[in-house]
């Protein structure tokens, strides 16, 4: 390609006019710049076949190399962590220069920049400053962690070149830059010159740096081979399921409420192998639990049993203790259990409580009590095997899955708040959720989880279809992975997040993620309730009323609505919002409020997972 | 560094300030958005001209964003109070707002203003609102504009305490923005209906950095009036110490530096010349519209006046000055400073009415429990208030002044200090006494090293060595700042301590007492022990040799030990 073709119908290959329409139409709107650089894109790309396949092979390269492989290995990335703003200054020099020499470049801030750029970028230039003794401007710790964290990628495909700006009055100066030039090496990253230390009179050794940076770019980028991405390594098995789990190792737990917070909710990312824990988003994920050994101990001391107690049953032989901890539920009491206690321990007390007020006693008692508290307040006699066979089997735990493939690749998140509360001066605690916010991030850390898929809770499959998320407190988390497939799918339909929890401070779930989105046009409208924060309390059905005629605008432009969460009152309380909208600004009556919402749900259109 | 280099372009707080509409921004729209505590990035420089700061507690800030939640944000509300003048109903009334709405602090600044610490998002605009109720407003407190202007606090001229405080008002006054975005977004005034509203000593863009004032009243220099922009020295007339003939005016003081960028420094301010009073208005705004026009908007490090003048040279600015004020200045009268401290306790004015001064540590009124004991003092100066039937005056090393207390009320105000452990200034040691210190870590974010929570530690340590050498009870100034830019005018303490980095400072030395000379940097980027060390042998030296009376800034100096 290094002539003009004169006359394009003499010189090249005649296009079909389909394709040209399609590629003038895909072009309209994008400026010169853009233009020119995804012109030598293409360029690159027709290289590349003629060198490995002939002129006429065509989709075989396409077939094993990713787009972003493509578009990565064709330019340069200057990336920069500055915090008074030098090191984006010479960044942008940097930028301009290689710009102007022909050659593809993109200018990124650290804060910007993800994983996934990182295990397909090629050729990338950091210049980052350290400010303080050591400390990493603020918007490099992200990429800071990412380097630094277990996750870390190997990036064998990335040649690179650092400069570090500091202050040398500090003895750890330019530290930041250091790391980051040591740390991407270890990732088996290729040096394409040493790292470059600049001091506060940092103008020459950044000219230097600059200069070396175009040349090795010109070298780079001037022999496009392309990244060909490994696939992952094939799975052992087949896809996991209830009966047959997978074990795996969780990379990552952090607190998502604030200190001081009256809730706890925990955010975790699990491995997930491609095979055996494929999810779409709207998945939940299934959690085989250990129960808490404080619960376990509380109960051995109730029935006065000895947890080291061999028990046999239907041939399979466990002590107590491990039958309680891994085989049985504790912490959920069940109807035959609480019928059979109540038959030994004939407690006139216990007889009232179930039978007040006809169901609503009993309904109590289910809800509101573990076994423990039965077994402490109303003594009854139990050998350890006959407690083992009235409990029930243990049941592994649903949470909906926080992520998407697209955006976290073999990773699974999921949002777990924790039950945690006294009882009579005693810790109770959710088995599921104690032993998961237990459980120390490493190696041994590994949970046995499958993926039960939730067909009835999808995304449009129409791309261009506006969604409604409506997702209180741990209720938000399918939503997080809503919005990342659709980020990822490029999607151009519109997203709306209500949101509800009790106090902005502390209890706003992946809060920086949602205005990030909504700073960046990815999500468009984002209403939030606290219900706390004021006199009079906000819950999410009172902005859905205050928002009815846009919600309605939204639904008749043929948005999918979303609720997630609460199924007790929440779910019930939108619902109610929802046909009020549809009866005060929509003008339907009652009934045909009713009838439209139960079409809409008909038409998976209106989906709820609430629990 | 970046001053260095020809910079032709505004800096980025230029184009805010263009594209804000005098000052509106979408401020507005930030305070009703319940997804976030914080303001718009652009809207939190406008929101400075508007008297606050968005500020988040840096303790938490890392937890925080490995919680995926946003800083913890609030806002520090600074009020617009000339020469620190303010009514006992007046003080109720922030009192209540502290309690209410702040952190149950009110803070007394080096500029004679309050600032309330810890106001949420959703509470700003009641509380900005209940502040004007009192007649207090907040405009231009912070912001690229003339900030609150200073006035002598001198408790015993009370006559000339009162022109000091008058021609501060007006001053402030003449020079407050014309904008009337600050009463559409607090005060639910009308919005603007487009049209031709200006600002006409301003323009839309404003000054290129923040412009500082004083009003001293010689022989007392409480202002600091050589580390201001525009300083007015008061001149008393030859036939009556009690009557103003004119002022002695100064221009391109300012005490902020940026570490490590040389095209940076502190300035002592250089006196202009004597203008008649009907003058002064005319001389100041000159003076502003100077710099308006000539100063730095590329580098806002470098933006400053003292860097305008410094860029044009002395006689072409006091030409310029001249020119636009359309009067000549003549040559300076003479004047003396003797001191820059606070006269603490008991005075009695001309006017016969009585004066007490008290020590606030940080200027932070508050009611707290620490090792030293107990001081109500937020309570205290409520029940004071509740009582007294004169005025207060704020001072500009943050200390209070309960002035003009008739005879019959002293005894029980005296007996209200007391009991609520306000009375430090009867208590506290001379250096703990004296020191100042700005807000730093954990709310302010230029903060780079400790500074109030770590100033009676470091008193503690300074004290014990001078009494090590027999000095126990010797004054000195000290003075202690989480960054470069010069909050509590570090630069002119006998021992000034400037933050680089957590438990490191710059450790300048000898100022004078009277605010009139720089001192200078001895020791960089050192911890509390090279601190030390580095003072131990001056300090038995200065207990050696020193000459009667003599201060430890002025032996650093005779001594050419500087």
């Amino acid at each position: 390609m290094t002539q003009v073709a004169p006359n394009r119908s003499a010189a090249l290959p005649l296009p079909d006019p389909a394709r040209e329409a399609a590629l003038l139409q895909l072009a309209s709107g994008l400026d010169a710049g853009q233009l020119r650089y995804w012109a030598g894109f293409l360029a690159g790309v027709a290289a590349e076949r003629e060198r490995s396949h002939g002129s006429a092979a065509l989709g075989s390269t396409a077939a094993t190399t990713t787009p972003a492989a493509v578009a990565s290995a064709a330019r340069a990335t200057v990336l920069f962590a500055s915090q008074t703003g030098n090191g984006r200054r010479v960044a942008e020099r940097l930028h301009r220069q290689l710009e102007s020499q022909g050659l593809a470049a993109r200018l990124v801030n650290v804060a910007d920049y993800r994983q996934r750029d990182l295990i397909t970028e090629r050729l990338l230039y950091v210049i980052a400053s350290t400010h303080g003794d050591g400390d990493p401007p603020d918007d490099a710790r992200s990429f800071i962690d990412l380097l630094t964290g277990r996750k870390a990628p190997r990036v064998a495909q990335l040649a690179y070149s650092v400069l570090a700006l500091g202050d040398s009055s500090y003895p750890k100066y330019c530290e930041t830059g250091r790391l980051i030039d040591r740390r991407l090496a270890d990732m088996g990253a290729r040096r394409l010159a040493e790292l470059t230390e600049a001091d506060v009179d940092f103008q020459t050794s950044a000219d230097a740096w600059t200069q070396r940076a175009i040349s090795c770019a010109r070298e780079q980028l001037q022999s496009p081979h392309l990244a060909i991405v490994s696939a992952p390594p094939p799975a052992q098995n087949g896809t996991a399921d209830r009966e047959h789990p997978v074990e795996v190792e969780l990379l990552t737990a952090v607190t998502l409420t604030a200190r001081g917070s009256e809730r706890s909710v925990a955010h975790l990312e699990l491995q997930a192998p491609a095979l055996q824990l494929a999810y779409e988003p709207g998945d939940a994920v299934g959690i085989w639990h250990s129960n808490p050994a404080e619960t376990v101990e509380q109960i051995a001391m109730a029935v006065q049993a000895d947890l080291a107690t061999v028990v046999t049953i239907q041939g399979r032989s466990h002590s107590l203790r491990d039958w309680l901890t891994r085989e049985r539920e504790i912490t959920r009491l069940s109807r035959p259990f609480l019928d059979a206690h109540a038959r030994r321990a004939a407690n006139p007390e216990l007889e009232r409580l179930r039978t007040a007020g006809s169901d609503e006693g009993l309904r109590t008692l289910l809800r509101d009590w573990q076994p423990v508290d039965l077994l402490q307040r109303f003594p009854a006699a139990w050998s350890a095997e006959e407690l083992v066979q009235a409990l029930r089997p243990l049941s592994p735990r649903l949470y909906s899955i926080a992520s998407s493939r697209a955006a976290v690749g073999d990773e699974l998140h999921l949002t777990v708040a924790a039950v945690d509360y006294l009882r009579d001066g005693q810790q109770r605690y959710g088995a599921a959720s104690r032993y998961l916010t237990r459980l120390a991030v490493g190696e041994a850390a590994r949970v046995r989880a499958y993926v039960e898929p939730n067909p009835r809770f999808r995304l449009p499959e129409d791309p261009a279809r506006d969604i409604i998320m409506i997702g209180p407190g741990t209720g938000v988390a399918p939503f997080r992975g809503f919005l990342q497939h659709r980020i990822e799918q490029g999607s151009s339909g519109r997203n709306w997040l209500v949101f509800g929890g009790r106090h902005l401070r502390s209890d706003f779930l992946y809060q920086t993620e949602w205005l990030e989105a909504r700073r960046n046009g990815t999500l468009h409208r984002l209403d939030v309730a606290f219900s706390r924060d004021q006199a009079a309390k906000i819950y999410v059905q009172d902005r859905i009323r205050e928002q009815g005629v846009e919600l309605l605008r939204w639904l008749e432009g043929g948005a999918h609505l979303y609720v997630c969460g609460d199924a007790q009152r929440m779910a019930h309380d939108v619902h109610a919002a929802l046909r009020d909208v549809l009866v005060t600004q929509g003008g339907r009556t009652v009934e045909s409020a009713e009838a439209e919402l139960a079409e809409l749900a008909a038409a998976r259109r209106y989906c709820r997972d609430v629990y | 560094m970046s001053s260095n280099q020809p910079a032709a372009l505004p800096s980025p707080v230029e184009g805010i300030k263009t594209r804000s509409r005098l000052l509106r921004g979408t401020i507005a729209d930030g305070l009703v958005d319940g997804a976030t505590g914080a303001l718009a990035e652009d809207d939190t420089h406008l929101l400075k001209f508007h008297g606050s700061y968005q500020q988040d507690d840096r303790d938490v800030r890392e937890e925080r964003r490995q919680a995926r939640l946003e800083p913890a944000y609030s806002f520090m509300i600074r009020t617009r109070l000339p020469g620190g003048v303010c009514t006992p109903r007046q003080w109720l009334a922030l009192d209540d707002l502290a309690t209410r709405y702040a952190n149950g602090t009110l803070r007394i600044t080096t500029r004679q203003a309050f600032q309330l610490h810890g106001v949420i998002k959703r509470d700003l605009k009641p509380a900005l609102a209940a502040m004007n109720a009192v007649l207090i407003d907040t405009i231009a407190a912070c912001g690229d504009v003339n900030r609150n202007v200073l006035a002598s606090a001198n408790p015993l001229e009370s006559a000339l305490h009162a022109i000091a405080h008058e021609w501060a008002t007006r001053l402030s006054e003449h020079l407050l923005p014309r904008t009337r975005a600050y009463h559409e977004i607090w005060l639910d005034g009308a919005k603007w209906a487009g049209g031709d509203e200006i600002e006409p000593i301003y323009g839309p863009t404003y000054l290129p950095r923040k412009f500082k004032a004083a009003v001293v009243v010689p022989p007392h220099n409480d202002v600091d009036v050589f580390a201001q922009d525009l300083g007015f020295i008061a001149i008393a007339a030859d036939d009556d110490p009690r009557r103003l003939a004119g002022f002695n005016v100064t221009a391109g003081g300012g005490l902020g530096a940026t570490h490590g960028d040389a095209a940076t420094f502190p300035r002592l301010a250089d006196v202009l010349g004597y203008v008649a009073p009907e003058r002064a208005l005319a001389v100041a705004e000159a003076i502003v519209t100077t710099q308006r026009d000539f100063g730095d908007r590329s580098n806002r490090r470098h933006a400053r006046l003292k860097y305008t003048i410094e860029t044009m040279g002395l006689d072409a600015f006091r030409a310029e000055v001249e020119r636009r004020a359309s009067c000549r200045f003549e040559p300076a009268r003479p004047f003396a400073f003797t001191t820059s401290g606070d006269r603490f306790g008991w005075t009695r004015s001309t006017d016969g009415l009585w004066n007490l001064t008290l020590r606030i540590p940080a200027g932070r009124v508050a009611d707290r429990r620490t090792e030293r004991g107990e001081v109500r003092g937020l309570t205290g100066m409520r029940a004071i208030a509740r009582v007294h039937d004169g005025g207060f005056r704020l001072t500009p090393n943050q200390n209070l002044l309960i002035a003009g207390i008739s005879s019959a009320h002293r005894s029980q105000i005296e007996a209200l200090v007391r009991d609520h452990g306000l009375n430090l200034h009867e208590t506290a040691t001379p250096v703990a006494r004296d020191a100042l210190a700005c807000v730093a870590l954990p709310t302010c974010p230029l903060a780079m090293a400790e500074a109030e929570r770590y100033l009676p530690t470091l008193v503690d340590r300074i004290e014990a060595q001078l009494a090590d050498v027999g000095l126990a009870g010797e004054p000195l100034s000290l003075r202690v700042t989480g960054c470069p830019n010069g909050c509590a005018r570090p630069y002119l303490g006998e021992v000034g301590l400037i933050g680089k980095a957590p438990g490191r400072y710059n450790l300048h030395l000898g100022a004078d007492a009277a605010g009139t000379r720089l001192n200078r940097l001895y020791r960089e980027n050192v911890d509390e022990a090279a601190i030390l060390s580095a003072l131990e042998p001056l300090f038995a030296r200065w207990a050696a040799e020193r000459q009667h009376g003599e201060r430890f800034g002025e032996f650093l100096w005779r001594s050419r030990v500087l």
